[in-house]
């Protein structure tokens, strides 16, 4: 085994795990507020990488512009949703609400095709395609940019929840609503922001990804599924488990492919998430879940 | 929306209006993936059967006879495709049919022709179509083991002698990563390495790196966009030397959009209709592929592609069939369909036999280089 493969497998991996953790993050944030699983979430992370190609080749903007504004859309978007399809329906049963989403994440899906294409898109990176050499493994700036601003997301996202009112007000929802409720928090402002969170956290994840896996309409799906097992294995509903478990899944997957056989990729992660289940079924850093009868 | 409707029922009268005059035309049944996934591939071949439609029958049709081609579309479905073809030999009583778009239509609508003996020309690419040859079923497109040995050609003449692999886990990169394993050792190279992806991963740095460990000569990637682009990206980050090989999978501009530089110096088969204008003059298939593409470009405003090209090959031999055996009955233009030779279509030239229902070889594909993000032949 030598080093300069091995470090190469696990650069990919931390690179690939940290945008399954950021869809990991947005599952979790709002799963807190609602107590629902998202999945339209892989949809959001595909906004933000077609929506910057669209706004770069189409409208014409630079390459931070088009960022930003797919950001600011897709964050709308998550907002938008949470207004026309989350609130209507508040009260319903949790699946009912599951179910909700997976069909806005059909129509966001059809809608992008229909408007955006059904081809594939690149993203040009943001700085530079020239790789780097790190110890015999070489490195693409990408990748930094891609490692670093998860380290932000994560850690902005950690002084969010811990010092501002709007955060710790957020983790009251999460705690028990009725109560927040009673202390004069507006839950449904909190669910919104929750939706909003969510909707930037993934659409940044897309973004970043996409100039080094290139985009189309349904990148979301797969990122989605991922992003899920991550937050699973984290543990549902500890943000900081779901981008620590987006990792473990991603460097597992590269390991797997270079070590073992490329054929089982996606096989190894899930054989993994079963296995670590199967011990611990509140996941690795999970509280498990205590309940009065 | 009321639009569409309007204009499929528009295309619907005017299909079943075609039946009046059955007795004196010839009507060609066309199952196509016009919508859905495969629309890319389906829509082109569409439009240059319109197209070839209208010139046919400008010229005066096919022996005298009216020309009338029935279109329907499966959406990239299985079960349409097959009651599409039910309905054009039940209904349409078509004499010859064209389709599917896709290997797997085909495949599910090659029973219905051959058991209603009318013979069917499909525009898709498995060798599983023809091979075991079936009396009723012929194809345009090459073959994978066409492209593969065009490939494996070119690495001989370099001096190559260790091979990796690198094929997606579809039913295109397993097709031709089946072909890869035999032909490889078969033509004397050394398999060192036979690594796959998925066609949704999105970084394929550990199986470029396992391939690096083995020192291979050359890499040969058999996929359809975007996996090949990504690996093309990785190579470009791991600062891999060794030689690239695509798949005439790739063989589109979108590709080299997707890869960008990391396209520069890669390798691919491909067929003369994208690099018509860099064939040389005297080559028979320069002139009918320069008209077919201005045709096609004036008339649709789109750029044409390969997959337009196998619908011009499967019609036209239908018409040099039906012109050779001054029949249009469907048993006629199976007997002289296996008799064609030497017929120059758009993907090559055409030499059919009773064991052979493709009629095409390596000389199909030319090879090319990316460079200045433009395809250019490479002479051996």
């Amino acid at each position: 085994m030598d080093l300069g493969s091995f470090l190469q497998y696990l650069i990919s991996g931390l690179t690939i795990g940290s945008t399954y953790g950021l869809t990991a993050l947005g599952f979790t944030i709002i799963f807190n507020a609602t107590r629902v699983i998202n999945f339209a979430q892989g949809e959001f992370v595909m906004m933000g990488g077609m929506l910057s190609v669209f706004f770069l080749s189409a409208m014409g903007a630079g390459l931070f512009p088009a960022i930003v504004l797919a950001v600011t859309c897709t964050t709308l978007a998550g907002v938008v949703m949470e207004r026309l399809v989350i609130r209507p329906v508040q009260g319903a049963n949790v699946i009912n609400i599951i179910l909700i989403t997976i069909g806005v994440s059909i129509f966001i899906r059809g809608l992008v095709m229909l408007f955006l294409g059904k081809d594939t898109f690149a993203l040009p990176p943001f700085m530079g395609t020239e790789s780097l050499n790190f110890f015999g493994a070489t490195i693409i700036p990408q990748s930094l940019w891609i490692l670093t601003i998860t380290m932000f997301v994560l850690v902005g996202l950690r002084i969010f929840f811990n010092k501002t009112i709007f955060g710790k007000a957020m983790l009251a929802c999460s705690f028990e609503q009725k109560a927040a409720h009673l202390v004069g928090i507006s839950v449904d402002r909190m669910v919104m922001l929750s939706f909003a969170i969510s909707a930037l956290v993934g659409s940044i994840g897309g973004v970043i990804l996409a100039p080094i896996t290139m985009t189309s309409y349904d990148v979301g799906i797969l990122l989605g599924l991922k992003g899920f097992a991550a937050c699973i294995l984290g543990g549902l509903g500890n943000p900081f488990g779901a981008a620590a478990g987006g990792l473990i899944i991603g460097v597992l997957e590269a390991l797997g492919a270079g070590y073992i056989s490329s054929a089982f990729k996606d096989a190894f992660a899930f054989i993994i998430l079963l296995a670590i289940l199967f011990v611990k079924p509140s996941g690795i850093f999970g509280k498990a879940e205590i309940e009065r009868v | 929306m009321k639009k569409i409707l309007m204009s499929l029922l528009a295309m619907f009268v005017v299909f079943t209006a075609g039946n009046v005059y059955a007795g004196d035309s010839i009507k060609i049944g066309v199952v196509a993936s016009v919508t859905g996934p495969a629309s890319f591939l389906g829509e082109p071949e569409r439009n240059t059967l319109v197209m070839l439609e209208d010139q046919i029958n400008a010229s005066g049709g096919i022996m005298g006879k009216k020309l009338e081609i029935i279109i329907y579309d499966d959406e990239t479905e299985v079960n349409k495709a097959v009651l599409a073809a039910d309905r054009l030999i039940r209904r349409d009583r078509v004499q010859a049919g064209i389709g599917g778009t896709t290997s797997g239509n085909t495949l599910a609508i090659m029973s219905n022709f051959t058991r209603a003996q009318i013979p069917l020309v499909s525009m898709a690419a498995a060798e599983r179509i023809v091979n075991p040859v079936n009396p009723w079923i012929f194809k345009t497109p090459q073959s994978d083991r066409h492209a593969v040995t065009r490939i494996l050609k070119h690495a001989k003449a370099q001096g190559y002698q260790n091979v990796a692999i690198l094929t997606v886990s579809d039913g295109f990169g397993q097709a031709g990563r089946e072909v890869l394993r035999e032909l490889v050792p078969e033509m004397g190279f050394n398999l060192v390495a036979d690594e796959i992806f998925g066609p949704r991963d999105t970084d394929m740095t550990s199986q470029l790196t396992r391939i690096r460990n083995q020192s291979p000569d050359a890499i040969i990637c058999w996929g359809t966009n975007p996996g090949p682009a990504v690996i093309a990206r990785n190579r470009q980050q791991l600062r891999l030397d060794i030689p690239l090989y695509m798949s005439h999978g790739v063989a589109s501009r979108r590709f080299i959009e997707l890869a960008g530089s990391a396209a520069e110096g890669l390798l691919l088969p491909l067929g003369r209709l994208a690099v018509a204008e860099q064939i040389p003059d005297d080559h028979p298939q320069k002139g009918l592929l320069l008209d077919y593409i201005s045709q096609y470009e004036e008339r649709f405003n789109a750029p044409v592609s390969s997959f337009g090209g196998y619908a011009w090959d499967a019609l036209m031999l239908i018409k040099e069939a039906i012109e050779k055996g001054e029949s249009a009955e469907p048993k006629s233009i199976r007997d002289n369909l296996e008799k064609i030779q030497g017929f120059v279509g758009t993907g090559g030239i055409f030499n059919l036999s009773p064991e052979d229902h493709n009629g095409l070889d390596e000389s199909s594909f030319v090879m090319a280089v990316i460079e200045d993000q433009d395809w250019k032949i490479v002479s051996e």
